[in-house]
């Protein structure tokens, strides 16, 4: 029986794996060394604590945790069997011996399925009595969903009082600090300091003062000069920002990114301008509340910052076809437009080869026409610290990825193509 | 937990949650670095020394700054005080030991019996310091060339690392270390840590200043939210002045103690204000 148990902590490591976490075998390891070491109770809420405390290293992290933990060991999940097997496993953990070629033949299970897999397992070695060694297995029946309430069956050893481990995985009080949906104005400072390109190239020598002392005096007092060019960061970042009608309602996570980038004091130049739905001939100041901001002309932007910039924009990218696609397509009235706003969208990508979308839509819900027009442009990653995340690393990778022509997705627009260096 | 090995269960001057002594003494039998996150004025920095009492052991402090060097917690090398020494003479400068001062990890690592090592605010130095400990926090040993001594922890000590969070740091680095984050304290819990500090507080003031506090923390929109120092900060600046319990569900007098923003002065008076709930006394600090 004893071989069983150790597929249900198989179930939880492949699980957190599986919902994204980077656990590896490092993670894994320490925490059979901590059971055999004697470091858990055998409760299962000590267990609880132990492996998040050995496993996750964030608290972003922490529900995912909860939810995968509560699928392993919650709910109704485990028979009186496998509680038993359980206790007597944590009572004298075998550790099992995991090669890269299983991790990656277990990874591509579905949790559900290993579930059922463990299940059918534990059937089996009742039955047969061998105590067999295959220690991937089988799961049962019940998936994330969970009750919310704890059988005292799976409440294993019983905690001193306070709420069992149970309780607190399905409770999910980690929430607030998920990093795909909650925007934490620090948690973006922390994501966008990653946005940076050091340089040693345009800085002139420096005296290294301690490191002069320390040579000179090495040196028996025979004065020596230590120089070192300091490191800068030459990054300049450009932010769009679309404060079309759509984008009410998320108008308070823009601000946040907005004041995160403001405030950070980390580039050699931060610019933000402002767009109603879509970008053309003129982009509007980045603050409304700061009348003394000004505007630019989105030819000279083009023309005049360099094209190592990174550029941001933000929006729902969620608009009428014809605002995206037209000429003179608008959504004010009194705007004529004579380029089309996706031409003017490409030549910005072209421009600034780095350059990302964030749209604080979630990534289920990009369905719109127009979304799918603009991330054959753009690479578009989520609005929240996770996706700003992503986004960063996509915009320091070495090689950018090329933008295709304009007029291999829409040859009616050919002439837009070509007329790109006469319009900048 | 192994029968036999010492644990600690907080003590009288710092309570500790269950949770978060279960990871202690986990870190300690283990004897991998903890690190300790949580919002701020939930006492991280103060976990180490009571760590040590508890466990009776000596405590040793490296305060990270921006400027700090992994190395500088190894050794230091005194090249300043040997030139000077060599011309007077009245040294054996050539003796190179008497230069080589050992850091706080150093330290921690020569100490003869087990000691605890704090390393606060670990994200305030270069994002490549935490990478540039792995290899001494791992094999706990270090050599120094000037010298040719090797420096290796009989005992390996305690190691609590705090952080902020505001750099990120590097995975090779976590994937070392045992994880917690200390939640802001419940009701339960604040009011055992008042009653640490104030142990002669009524049981009506007790209440009185713990809904005035977990009220004000309930606004929204305040930059900084009132932690746990601001509030004994604050109580103890009721009790001097006298104040009584029943005037706190009116208004919250000194609000300055608690928050520590002129914004969020703002922001609470207004919101608390609407809310139709106690207006803000004086403003004085």
């Amino acid at each position: 029986m004893s071989a069983v148990a150790p597929l249900l902590f198989g179930e939880l490591f492949f699980g957190l794996r599986r919902e994204g976490l980077k656990i590896g075998l490092a993670e894994w390891l320490g925490l059979m060394d901590a059971l055999k070491r004697g470091a858990v109770a055998h409760t299962l809420d000590d267990f609880y604590y132990v492996a998040r405390a050995l496993l996750v290293k964030s608290e972003a992290h922490f529900d995912t945790f909860d939810q995968v933990f509560a699928a392993v060991f919650g709910g109704q999940a485990l028979s009186q069997d496998a509680v038993k097997a359980l206790l007597d496993w944590l009572e004298n953990p075998i550790v099992p011996q995991l090669t890269p070629e299983m991790i990656a033949q277990l990874e591509k299970l579905p949790l559900e399925q290993l579930r059922r897999m463990f299940e059918e397992r534990l059937q089996e070695q009742k039955k047969r009595h061998d105590g067999g060694n295959r220690w991937v297995g089988t799961g049962g029946t019940s998936p994330f969903g969970h009750g919310g309430q704890n059988p005292a069956g799976v409440r294993v050893g019983g905690s001193g009082g306070g709420r069992s481990a149970i309780q607190i995985a399905t409770a999910r009080e980690f929430r607030k600090y998920r990093h795909d949906q909650v925007l934490d104005t620090r948690a973006i400072s922390v994501a966008l300091k990653k946005l940076r390109r050091l340089s040693r190239r345009h800085a002139d020598l420096e005296l290294d003062v301690d490191e002069s002392i320390d040579q000179t005096c090495r040196n028996a007092g025979d004065l020596t000069l230590c120089f070192t060019p300091p490191r800068k960061n030459e990054a300049r970042v450009l932010l769009l920002m679309d404060t079309g009608g759509s984008m009410d309602p998320y108008s308070h996570m823009v601000e946040r990114l907005f004041s995160a980038a403001h405030a950070l004091q980390h580039w050699k130049k931060f610019e933000a301008f402002s767009f109603h739905n879509c970008v053309y001939e003129e982009l509007e100041p980045g603050r409304e509340d700061h009348p003394d901001d000004e505007g630019i002309m989105t030819a000279d932007l083009l023309r005049e910052r360099p094209s190592e910039t990174f550029l941001i924009l933000v929006g729902d990218a969620y608009m009428a076809p014809t605002e995206l696609l037209d000429p003179w397509g608008a959504i004010h009235y009194y705007h004529h437009n004579r380029t089309p706003g996706i031409v003017w969208l490409h030549r910005l990508r072209k421009r600034f080869p780095r350059a990302v979308w964030l749209n604080p839509i979630s990534e289920r819900g990009w369905h719109g026409w127009t979304i799918k027009i603009i991330q054959e442009v753009f690479p578009m990653f989520p609005l929240t610290v996770d996706g700003i995340d992503r986004a960063v690393a996509q915009l320091v990778k070495s090689t950018p990825e090329p933008v295709r022509p304009l007029s291999s997705m829409y040859p009616e627009l050919r002439e837009f193509d070509h007329l790109d260096d006469l319009a900048l | 937990m192994s029968i036999g090995a010492p644990k600690w269960e907080g003590t009288d001057d710092y309570i500790a949650s269950s949770d978060l002594a279960r990871i202690v003494n986990v870190a300690v039998l283990l004897g991998r670095p903890l690190l300790i996150k949580g919002e701020p004025g939930t006492g991280k920095t103060l976990l180490a020394s009571s760590i040590a009492r508890g466990l009776n052991m000596e405590l040793i402090t490296w305060h990270v700054k921006s400027t700090t060097k992994a190395k500088d917690g190894l050794y230091v090398y005194d090249t300043v005080q040997r030139l000077y020494d060599s011309r007077f003479q009245d040294k054996d400068v050539s003796d190179i030991k008497q230069y080589i001062h050992l850091g706080p990890l150093g330290r921690s690592f020569a100490a003869p019996a087990r000691a605890v090592l704090l390393i606060d605010e670990i994200d305030k130095a270069d994002v490549e310091f935490p990478n540039d400990l792995l290899h001494e926090l791992d094999a706990m040993t270090f050599d120094i060339p000037e010298t040719g001594e090797t420096i290796a922890a009989a005992q390996r000590p305690v190691v609590i690392i705090t952080s902020n969070s505001e750099k990120e740091l590097p995975d090779a680095f976590l994937r070392r270390s045992v994880f917690h984050y200390i939640e802001f304290p419940t009701e339960d819990l604040m009011s055992k840590i008042v009653q640490v500090h104030f142990p002669n507080l009524g049981a009506h003031m007790l209440q009185s200043a713990m809904n005035a506090f977990y009220r004000l923390r309930g606004v929204e929109g305040l930059r900084k939210k009132p932690s746990t120092s601001e509030l004994i900060d604050w109580i103890g600046a009721l009790m001097a002045s006298g104040i009584s319990p029943d005037s706190l569900d009116e208004e919250i007098p000194m609000l300055g103690v608690l928050l520590k923003r002129e914004q969020d002065v703002g922001v609470a008076i207004r919101r608390l204000a609407a809310s139709g709930k106690p207006r803000q006394g004086g403003l004085q600090r």
